[in-house]
């Protein structure tokens, strides 16, 4: 896979047709404006893989044995993996800034 | 070989000689019989594409997006309502510089329901960025569609083909149907700069702040005009190959017209016949049928009306509180431009009103007979 690279361009003439980047997306982390936080209770998840399948962003990764984890650097705090859970494991907490 | 074809089949067919690999779409009168052959191609063999069902003409178009944006040749056909609910998608599709091409059936926008044909559909995307071209005959529709793949993927913008409800979907005519070898020879497989691909990673159509947002839409506005080019070289190509040309605009007696007709779809043919009539009669009368519409031809008008005394506009569809939308669209390209012949704007056949010799005749008398232009007629309004 190619590096992460910024977005540099001096104008029209070496830019790309379209809006797209190489893997910009790895510098450009898009959870800086999270206001609410899922949290997972390994206690209470019972790996099912739906908070995985809703996740819009798609910000929830899956171990090799199905455990979700959520990833901080995407996560944008939409809450639809905590209200999808079925065994109510995943809550929301507001960020402190 | 040759084949009695409606204009719905003649879509289906140029979209199968065009080897198209992913297809998305959903029923409406009157495009159904477009997907519904394609559907039965891809279930017989005769057509290697993924056929994808989907919930609506906002999912065609979405799905149709997503094919294209990894590499694949995609078609979708809609009409009216079913290309507006598209619209969203189609500021999409250009933004993202996917060539899907789509087939949109002329349909009259409700209420009241109507399936009978008029362009206020179609015209209603002309800001989007999509580009347009407007059929006339069910060869023309079939050629069109290998014709816009060929300038679509070029300058990756998407296109809609464009033909009338019933007078064209449900009319059988005969078409030439090339030998697939000619239409390969004619058409490459699609090769874009960037695909979707896991193992090259790309962010598509993140978002872009004001500093470059700008510079993207100037580069849709560079390949459309670019596109300009495309379709003279795209048309001259398939003519060297197939026999067949279409121009971007068509002038038929025009040369020494005193007054050149404007029309587009099928009624091009009704007015190429009223024009050989009233040329028998002495009267000096040509058309000029618009096929290209985006990105329009404005230096092809401006050649093409320059020395005419007067230009008659036949528009079936209308900006309301405004004009015919062609006739606005002649009127803009000739304004800048040093000779400006007197313009006047007919509404006519909305609706799927049938628009016949005598109609034209009509047009033609009152543009004769009037010394002051208009821009807004209503021609054969009930009173
Ligand atoms: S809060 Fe939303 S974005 Fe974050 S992990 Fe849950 S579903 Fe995904
Ligand atoms: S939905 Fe709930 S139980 Fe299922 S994997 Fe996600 S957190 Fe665990």
């Amino acid at each position: 896979m190619p590096n992460a690279k910024k977005i540099i361009w001096k104008g029209v003439d070496d830019m790309p047709e379209m809006a797209v980047s190489i893997a910009s997306m790895r510098i450009n982390k898009t959870a800086s404006w999270r206001n609410l936080k899922p949290i997972i209770d390994y206690n209470k998840c019972k790996p099912c893989g739906i908070c995985w399948k809703f996740c819009p962003e798609p910000s929830i990764l899956l171990k090799e044995d199905g455990t979700p984890m959520i990833d901080y650097d995407y996560c944008k705090g939409c809450g639809i993996c905590a209200e999808e859970c079925p065994r109510n494991a995943i809550t929301m907490h507001r960020e402190e800034r | 070989m040759k084949k009695v074809l409606m204009g719905n089949h003649a879509l289906s067919y140029g979209a199968k000689l065009s080897r198209v690999q992913v297809i998305a779409a959903y029923p409406i009168t009157p495009q159904t019989q477009v997907v519904e052959l394609l559907s039965e191609m891809c279930a017989d063999g005769e057509l290697d594409a993924q056929f994808v069902k989907v919930e609506s003409e906002h999912s065609a178009l979405a799905a149709s997006i997503g094919a294209s944006a990894v590499g694949a040749r995609t078609f979708t056909a809609t009409s009216a309502q079913g290309l507006a609910l598209m619209h969203e998608m189609i500021h999409w599709a250009v933004g993202a510089r996917t060539p899907v091409v789509l087939g949109n059936i002329n349909r009259a926008m409700a209420p009241p329901w109507s399936i009978w044909t008029d362009q206020n559909d179609s015209l209603s995307e002309r800001d989007t960025g999509i580009m347009q071209v407007y059929c006339e005959s069910n060869q023309e529709v079939q050629d069109t569609v290998i014709q816009a793949y060929k300038v679509a993927e070029k300058v990756l913008l998407p296109c809609m083909v464009v033909l009338d409800a019933f007078y064209l979907s449900h009319t059988y005519e005969p078409v030439d149907i090339p030998e697939q070898k000619l239409v390969d020879k004619y058409l490459p497989p699609f090769n874009p700069p960037y695909k979707l691909d896991p193992k090259d990673v790309h962010a598509f159509g993140g978002l872009t702040d004001a500093k470059w947002y700008y510079e993207l839409r100037y580069k849709i506005e560079s390949a459309m005009n670019r596109a300009r080019e495309e379709w003279k070289k795209a048309d001259d190509e398939f003519g060297k190959i197939f026999g067949r040309r279409y121009g971007l605009v068509e002038d038929y007696r025009c040369k020494d017209a005193d007054i050149i007709l404007i029309t587009s779809g099928t009624i091009t043919g009704t007015a190429r016949i009223t024009v050989d009539i009233l040329r028998d009669k002495g009267k000096k009368v040509g058309v000029l049928k618009i096929r290209v519409f985006r990105p329009f031809p404005t230096d092809k008008v401006r050649e093409m009306l320059g020395g005419a005394k007067k230009v008659a506009c036949i528009d079936r569809n209308i900006s309301f509180g405004q004009s015919g939308i062609f006739f606005e669209e002649i009127k803009s390209a000739l304004y800048n431009s040093s000779h400006r012949p007197p313009i006047w704007g007919y509404i006519a056949g909305l609706g799927g009103r049938d628009v016949t010799p005598e109609t034209i005749k009509e047009i033609v008398k009152r543009t004769e007979e009037s010394d002051r232009p208009e821009d807004l007629i209503w021609i054969g309004l009930k009173k």
